[in-house]
Formats: C-alpha cells, structure tokens, sequence
C-alpha cells in the first residue's frame, strides 16, 4: 500500500517534470519531419552560432583541463601553507550565480575599467567577445576536473612515482609514463563533464557576451533568442541538439566514471 | 596541518553520479574513514613543495594561484567593491529599492519552498532506487541527472513547452510564481538524491531487522532507525538545491516572464539592472546572494564535520 503509493508519487513527479517536457521538446522539432529540423539548424546564422559554442568550449576546456590536473597534484601531493583554503575556493563557482560570474567580469575587464581599457589598449577586447566568454566558461566549470582527478590521485598513492624518481625520471617523464596513464580514465570523465557544461552555458555568457547576433552568439543564447523572435522551428531544432548532446555526455561519464566513486 | 583538516568537502559521502553543476566535493586532502590509512592522524600529509632543483610544483601553486585570482577572486572581490562603493549607506539604498527588496524575497522564499520540496521528493526518489525493486531503475536512476547536463535554457523552453500559454496538459503556469517554483524545481531535482542514495546504499539492514523482530512497525523503524542516519545526508542535499535555487537564471528566464514584483527572481533583476546600466543595483543584489552562497557553504562544512565527528 505505502509502497505502491510511493512509486506513482515518484513517477509523477519525474515525468511531469523531467520526461514530458524534455520529450515535447523533441516532439516540437520534429513534428513536421526531419527536413525542416535540418533547414533550420544549417542557416548561417544557426551553423554561426555552433562555430562559436564549439571555440568557447574548446578554449574552455583545455584551460581547466591543465588547471585541474596541476591543482589536483597539488592538492593530493604537496602540502604547503593555504592548502585547505585553495581547496575551498576550488569549490566556490558552484555557489556563484552565473549572471553574478558575467557581472563580476564586466566590472574588472569591461571598457569602462582601467584594466578593460588598459587592455583595449593593446588590442585585448574580452567583455562582448570571445576571450571574455572563454573566461566566463572556465570560471563556472573550474571545479569539475579537479574534483574528478583527485580521488584518483589519491587513490593510486606514490609509490609508483617515487619508483620511477629514484630510478632517476624527470618530474615530467614521471609525470607521462606514470600519473596520465594512471589518472587517464578519471582525466576522461572530467573533461566530459567540463565539456557538457560549457556547451550548455547560459547566464555567464549572456552577460559578458553582450549577445550580439552573428557575432557573439552562442547555441544557448540562439536558442533563446530564436524563440523570443518567434522562430520557434529554430529554437526547438537547435534546443533539440543540446537535449541530445546532454545524453550523450551523461551516458559517456557514465561509462567513464572511476570505479572507486560507483562503489 | 594535520592530514584529517586538511580539506573543506561539502559532503562525507561522494554522490555515485556524474553531476555537471554543484557537486559535493570528493576532498582530495581526505581519505574514506573506512578506506586504507597509510598516514597516521596528525601526520602532514604529502612533500614540501619545493625541493632542491625540483622548482616545477612551487611553479605550478604559482599558476594555479594567479589563475584562480584572475579569474574568480578580483572579479568577485569587484562586486562586493562595486556594491560599497558608495558607502554602506549606498549599498542599504541599493537593496531597499522596492525592486530589489521584492525580488530578494521572491528569491529566498521560492528558494525555501523549493529546497522542502526537494527534501521530500528527493528523499522518495532515493528511497525507491535504493528499497524499491521497481523495474526500470536503472532508467531513472539515469534520468535523474538529466538536470545536471541539460543547458538551462533548454529545461526552460522544455517547460515553457508543457506548461506555458499554448500548455499540452491545460496547465498554464507562464509568467506566474507557480512556474518559477517548477523550473527551480527541475534544476534542483539531484541533489538530494544523489547525497541521500549513498547514505541509504550503506545502511546496515541488521538495525531494522532486529528492530522488526522485536516488533517495531515499519513506521517506528523509518522514524528512529533510518531518518536520523541519513537526516545529515537529507539536510546537505537541501542545502546544496537552496544554493542552487537562489542563483538560478537560465530556467527561469522564459518562464518567468520577468515581471518586477512578481516572477522576477534575484539573477534576472541583476540581469536587468545591468543591461539599464545600474551596475551598483546589480552589484548590491549580486553581493547579498554571494553572502548567503557563503552561509550555506560554511553551514554544509560544519555539518559534514560535525556528522564525520559523530561517526
């Protein structure tokens, strides 16, 4: 009795929220068959937007992919003073609002500020272009690699690295032939993650981008843009795109999850 | 630094999932209690950072750092600057704007309502994939993340789609608190879950069997067994959906329809100030929410100290 009324509950609860609407989305784009779909994703302006997403996120990623593997060393390898608090900082951007991220940068790299015009000067323009959405991403994807590699780290413990040092590797050739080999898997997961998240950006990028159309526009920002222009076939075909890439990522970092974490 | 202090994660238990927004932290500078222990208690963990001719580590703390305050601290530190730059009787003027007021309001209380909902409805959900044999969990142990990786704006016109204007179900929620509730609802959807289903996995199933032998009713075993084991896991996972509610923005974007003193939530107001150009508003809104982030940050480590303490 308790335990049949818990389960309809529960399902319920999931399709109305989760199943239905992410279905309909589907349904929407497609209604009207596959043609449309692809029409409305390969005009300039939507195959543009795509352009963007995917140099955002490739800058993105790579930056918090060296950060997080040399923030996770440090974190399980070395100690020094200030560690306990770099690892509590490591986890603020998930506290931060993604409009308070876009804000924040504005207010130290926009042109109104010393910097931001110190930099114009110099031919460096990061709010409304690309290099401040690079910025916005990696600030709101920070703690993903670094928090995927370190249990590992942890985990495999040094003595195969002070193996190799005492017969006489280099930091880096230990480094190569040692940990990436080691922390491969979990490395893999975190990227995936970093990389589903910046994909789906919204907020940070909305403000630091200044979303101009053609310009600085992201997939994101098209979807909602398109829809507040009433393009709806845009919004849904390109929203559908998203739906899948989130998937696809999940059923990768499933795969990919370190084993220690499934338990 | 005594090895066991020597890391700040939001939680005991890593949740066995891949989350793509907030996550407790699996702290690196701490091993699983139960886990092998090398290093006695006290013991500072890992080298000194610099040995002789190996300067690449000090290098490396260097890079990470100026990273981090490139990038995260300066920028932050600017709006708390921004929203006090006109004196703290600025910044009162700026968060007593009836704007403002209503929408921190707003905020917290749809913030409030949605983290109960969560502790609930997330502990149901846990409950049922870890108790219930139901077919298909593995589905909707699946789907439950689905929230972490979908793009905000997504789950917003997905939504919108069911629950707006031209609603499929008759169910029109567009431009209404209702409808803030459910997007928040929906991107706060795992965290409970995902911090109450390790807890729930690791219980030991001895307690409530000798409970019911000596004739407990399943009521009485949930309330005195299992509800004060996995209570820390229950109020770390509400936390974490209250820190996530407050600072939504992409859900509620469209839903909300972005009505001052009725569906405009505290990210969309300091959206708009900012495209107005009141950078002070923003700035003054942005800090109380960074304040409360910082309260329920500091709660969530002093919880999960305190539950690593009682054991």
């Amino acid at each position: 009795m308790v335990k049949n009324s818990l389960r309809v509950v529960v399902l319920a609860y999931l399709a109305m929220l989760l199943v239905i609407p992410v279905s309909i989305v589907v349904y929407h784009a497609f209604n009207a068959g596959i043609g449309p779909v692809i029409d409305a994703l390969t005009t300039p302006a939507a195959l543009h937007a795509f352009q963007i997403t995917a140099v955002v996120t490739f800058y993105a990623v790579l930056a918090n992919t060296v950060f997080g593997v040399v923030t996770a060393l440090l974190l399980v390898r070395y100690r020094f003073p200030g560690k306990r608090i770099l690892n509590a900082l490591i986890d603020l951007p998930l506290a931060v609002s993604p409009v308070i991220v876009g804000l924040a940068l504005v207010l130290v790299y926009g042109r109104t500020t010393g910097t931001g015009r110190a930099l114009a000067d110099v031919g460096i323009n990061i709010i409304f272009s690309i290099p401040g959405m690079v910025i916005a991403t990696v600030f709101v994807c920070i703690p993903l690699v670094v928090r995927a590699v370190a249990p590992v780290l942890e985990e495999i413990g040094d003595e195969q690295e002070q193996a190799a040092a005492t017969l006489g590797a280099g930091g880096w050739q230990t480094f190569r032939r040692i940990t990436l080999p080691a922390i491969r898997g979990a490395l893999a997961y975190g990227v995936v993650l970093a990389l589903a998240r910046s994909l789906g950006e919204y907020g940070a990028i909305a403000v630091v981008s200044g979303r101009l159309v053609g310009r600085t526009q992201t997939v994101t920002l098209f979807v909602q843009e398109r829809y507040q222009n009433f393009d709806q076939r845009a919004a849904y075909a390109s929203a559908v795109v998203l739906v899948v890439t989130a998937i696809v990522a999940l059923l990768i970092s499933r795969a990919l999850r370190p084993k220690e974490l499934v338990r | 630094m005594p090895e066991t202090e020597s890391g700040a994660g939001l939680l005991e238990q890593a949740p066995p999932a891949p989350d793509l927004a907030l996550r407790p932290a699996i702290d690196p500078g701490r091993k699983p209690r139960r886990g092998r222990s090398r290093r006695r208690r006290g013991v500072p963990s890992g080298r000194p950072l610099t040995s002789p001719g190996n300067f690449a580590p000090a290098l490396g703390l260097g890079m990470v750092v100026l990273y981090l305050s490139v990038i995260v601290l300066i920028p932050l530190a600017a709006v708390a600057w921004r929203s006090t730059g006109q004196g703290l009787d600025g910044f009162w003027h700026a968060i007593n704007r009836p704007e403002a007021s209503s929408t921190l309001k707003l905020t917290i209380g749809a913030s409030l309502l949605v983290a109960l909902v969560n502790l609930v409805m997330g502990t149901a959900i846990a409950w049922l994939l870890v108790r219930d044999r139901l077919p298909g969990r593995a589905l909707i142990d699946m789907l439950i993340d689905l929230p972490f990786a979908l793009p905000t704006i997504v789950a917003g016109l997905a939504l919108l789609t069911v629950y707006g204007t031209n609603s499929p179900v008759g169910l029109n929620l567009a431009y209404t608190r209702a409808g803030v509730v459910v997007a928040l609802l929906f991107v706060t959807l795992p965290f409970v879950v995902r911090t109450v289903q390790p807890v729930l996995l690791e219980l030991d199933r001895e307690m409530e069997e000798a409970a019911a032998s000596l004739g407990a009713r399943p009521a009485t075993i949930f309330v005195r067994i299992i509800l004060p084991n996995i209570a820390p896991a229950m109020a770390a996972g509400t936390a974490l959906a209250f820190a996530r509610a407050m600072s939504e923005f992409g859900s509620t974007v469209l839903i909300s329809g972005n009505l001052p003193f009725k569906t405009q939530v505290a990210s969309v107001h300091i959206f708009n100030q900012l495209e107005s150009d009141n950078v002070t508003g923003a700035a003054a809104v942005s800090t109380v929410l960074l304040i409360v982030s910082l309260f329920v940050l500091v709660g969530l480590d002093l919880l999960q100290r305190w539950a690593a303490r009682r054991g």
